[in-house]
């Protein structure tokens, strides 16, 4: 037993490490990335051999982790909500499949949108593949949910998916560790059909699941993770979810007056919701993220009971808590200090001075003087900030690899040239088959994948295709003298427009690979050079 | 006791080596802490914050209540003033850098920035560059504006120095040393300001 001070990130992946992890696989995203780097730095990890390289994208580090499963062994895969998406086909599918060794996804939700393009919430995703989901409230609850959620996955045969949030992630507090526990022993599942979809399994195994659902629930009502506190006041009961808790006992320090449901754990309990809604007349319902447990309680027909939160407006519909939103809404007097805003403007992220992306733009800005605006498809990374000026260089960031694919739409609707902006990492993940697409199409449409050699947006992490960029897109069937490499540097300008101006003009797939460390990562490797 | 701090600054300016070193000697005390950071999007050159919160009580949310905190420590002046609400109205401290970190076109004026700060009824703008410079080295700036901010951390200034020494030793004996002298004069600025006209 030890005491450490661990982000609620750090605590998952210290959680998992002496709960007997055998992989951790993920592709990084915040605020996802620290668990996955928290396992590759740590030292035990290390010495018991346990796996932790980045995975190309979400799916694949999703059905590493279940074949790790298969195998017998321990496994997590970590993602953001919006990888939850991407690894959804072997998320959902693995309820159907079920686990052998202990199979934890974890989902790391960004309400407010800190550093995402929505704010959805994962707790619809355990609901919607039916497996035990759990939101930890704490960094100790983050520990503890890997040891119990592990314990719950192998005694079940199912995944269990863990959903944070970003004030989780990045917060950090003390945490008791236990014993590791050894990591398990290969074993593969006893039925050898178990994990072949095939339609008459497929039938047969989704009934074991449902047929599992009732011992789920009364999980849920056992479970330490879920919990209902007495309170004296009765007139309002309240239902406070994942980090709401916090902020409930923030504003009352001497105790909430109000019986309080906890809820920590799903599918949500039941019978403790009965018992809250016996006791107390009015219910509010306090949850990070979406209106996931109050839309549950108000059920279709609405109005049987007399409930507020989200949906009624006493909360604000989107954005994350906080101790004031929380304090307001149970009537408590807030003393908000004064706003200085005369001499305070705001400071958007932007691209490094020096940055090779700045010099594409530069490049691409130009090459494409002389034709109407709003054909570049870009997608998501640091290039990203290219829509703010002075560059205003893009025209779409939607998903990851979005960019392609919706430059063959756009050319195939008759917006020539379309140009798609992606970078390598993104090109990895997401972006190989949309240009297969395009190849198979013979659009004409532009790639410009930008080569800076990392995952620069989160952190800098190794970009999967490094070194591989240029043989992906021969592979992929775009021709030789259209895979282009230019070095985007000020000096270089001038030619680089030249080769951008005529590949864009070029009737068929083209792709350029502007080539360039990031100047971060750069400065990075410089530093651990004079190190060693 | 119980103190909630609001640290402020821009990526790479080394609040979260503040936070680093108050977090240690508060966890040194027996102290609860809840510490929240920044990551992601907002370290390119952007504003960033992060929530530090030590009580002999447990403490609950991971974030500062907007109008709950004891200090703002800001290692640039704008950005200390950004979260100037989240002070506790009528008891709360501002103590910041003083040199501008300009990476916008609509940064404001200098002189009305720095004479808005002077002119709250509880702030200290220290010129934090320079007297790294003088008696440290240009990257103590942090460890400078700490040390003019320690009366208010509400933790034994010995408790602080001692974190410093632990969390620099793996840099070496010189670092260390540089880390206190910075500490120290800016505990010292910090006990002249008022005393002397406000024009460091
Ligand atoms: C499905 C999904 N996974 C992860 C992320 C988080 N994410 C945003 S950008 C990015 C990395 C982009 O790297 P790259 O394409 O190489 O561009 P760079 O930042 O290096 O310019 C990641 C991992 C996301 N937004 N969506
Ligand atoms: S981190 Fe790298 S890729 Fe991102 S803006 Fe800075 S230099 Fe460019």
């Amino acid at each position: 037993m030890k005491r450490m001070m661990l982000l609620g990130d750090e605590a998952i992946a210290q959680g998992a490490l002496d709960a007997g992890l055998s992989g951790a696989y993920a592709y990084p995203g915040t605020p996802s990335t620290e668990i996955t780097e928290y396992v590759q730095r740590s030292p035990e990890a290390k010495a018991r051999g346990v796996y932790a390289q980045w995975s190309a994208n979400e799916k694949t580090a999703m059905e590493t982790a279940l074949g790790m499963s298969y195998a017998g062994k321990r496994a997590i895969a970590c993602m953001k909500h919006v990888g939850l998406n991407v690894a959804a086909d072997g998320f959902i599918n693995s309820a159907i499949t079920g686990a052998n060794g202990g199979l934890i996804v974890v989902a790391a939700d960004d309400p407010s949108m800190h550093s995402s393009q929505n704010e959805q919430d994962s707790r619809f995703y355990g609901k919607f593949a039916m497996v035990p989901t759990i939101e930890p409230g704490n960094q100790q609850e983050a520990y503890d949910a890997m040891h119990y959620g592990f314990d719950l996955s192998e005694k079940y045969g199912t995944p269990v998916l863990v959903r944070i949030t970003t004030r989780l992630a990045h917060s950090r507090s003390a945490v008791t560790t236990r014993e590791p526990r050894m990591q398990n022993d290969l074993r593969l599942p006893e039925n050898k059909r178990q994990f072949v979809l095939l339609p008459a399994i497929a039938r047969k195994n989704y009934q074991s699941l449902l047929g599992k659902q009732e011992a789920f629930e009364k999980e849920s009502s056992e479970s330490a993770f879920n919990r209902l506190i007495d309170g004296p006041d009765r007139s309002t009961g309240i239902v406070a979810a994942g980090l709401a808790f916090n902020y409930l006992m923030e504003i009352f320090p001497d105790g909430c007056p109000h019986p309080v449901l906890k809820v920590g754990q799903y599918p949500l309990p039941r019978v403790l919701v009965k018992r809250l809604f016996d006791a107390c007349p009015r219910i509010i319902v306090l949850e990070e993220g979406a209106p996931f447990v109050e839309e549950m309680l108000r059920g279709v027909l609405d109005g049987y009971k007399d409930i507020h939160g989200r949906m009624d407006g006493l909360l604000p519909r989107a954005g994350e808590l906080n101790p004031n939103i929380v304090g307001q809404a149970l009537g408590k007097e807030i003393r908000r200090g004064e706003s200085i805003t005369d001499v305070v403007v705001s400071r958007p992220p932007e691209l490094c001075k020096g940055c090779p992306h700045i010099d594409t733009f530069e490049a691409l800005n130009e090459a494409l003087r002389g034709y109407e605006e709003g054909r570049v498809f870009s997608d998501i990374g640091c290039y990203t900030l290219g829509a703010l000026p002075p560059f205003n260089a893009i025209n779409s960031c939607v998903d990851m690899g979005a960019s392609i694919t919706m430059a063959i739409g756009a050319a195939e609707a008759g917006l020539v040239p379309s140009i798609a902006v992606i970078g390598d990492s993104t090109f990895t993940h997401s972006g190989i088959t949309g240009l297969l697409d395009a190849v198979n199409a013979a659009v004409p449409i532009t790639v410009v994948i930008l080569d800076n050699d990392t995952t620069a947006m989160t952190g800098g992490q190794p970009s999967p295709g490094s070194g591989k960029l240029t043989d992906i897109c021969l592979g992929v069937g775009v021709p030789s003298e259209h895979i282009i490499v230019i070095e985007p540097l000020k000096k270089n300008h001038a030619a680089n427009v030249e080769v951008m101006k005529r590949e864009i003009q070029h009737p068929g797939v083209s792709v350029i690979i502007p080539r360039r460390e990031c100047i971060q990562t750069a400065a990075d490797s410089r530093k651990e050079a004079k190190k060693s | 006791m119980k103190r909630d701090i609001i640290l402020a600054g821009v990526g790479g300016q080394g609040i979260l080596t503040i936070a680093t070193v108050i977090g240690y000697a508060a966890v040194e005390r027996g102290l609860f802490l809840k510490q929240s950071e920044v990551h992601g999007m907002s370290q390119r050159g952007g504003e960033v914050q992060s929530h530090l919160r030590i009580s002999d009580t447990e403490v609950f949310s991971d974030l500062v209540p907007e109008g709950g905190a004891d200090l703002i420590i800001g290692v640039e002046p704008m950005e200390s003033l950004r979260y100037y609400s989240y002070l506790k109205p009528g008891e709360g401290w501002l103590i910041t850098n003083k040199k501008p970190f300009v990476n916008i076109p609509n940064y404001p004026d200098f002189e009305t920035l720095w004479n808005r700060i002077s002119s709250l009824p509880r702030a200290i703008l220290i010129d934090g560059d320079t007297i790294a410079r003088e008696h440290a080295n240009a990257r103590a700036v942090n460890i400078v504006v700490l040390g003019a901010a320690s009366d208010h951390v509400g933790l034994p200034v010995e408790d602080l120095r001692n974190a410093i020494r632990v969390i620099f030793a793996r840099k070496g004996d010189a670092v260390v040393e540089a880390n206190l002298r910075a500490f120290d004069a800016g505990r010292a600025f910090a006990g002249s300001w008022g005393k002397v006209p406000a024009t460091a």
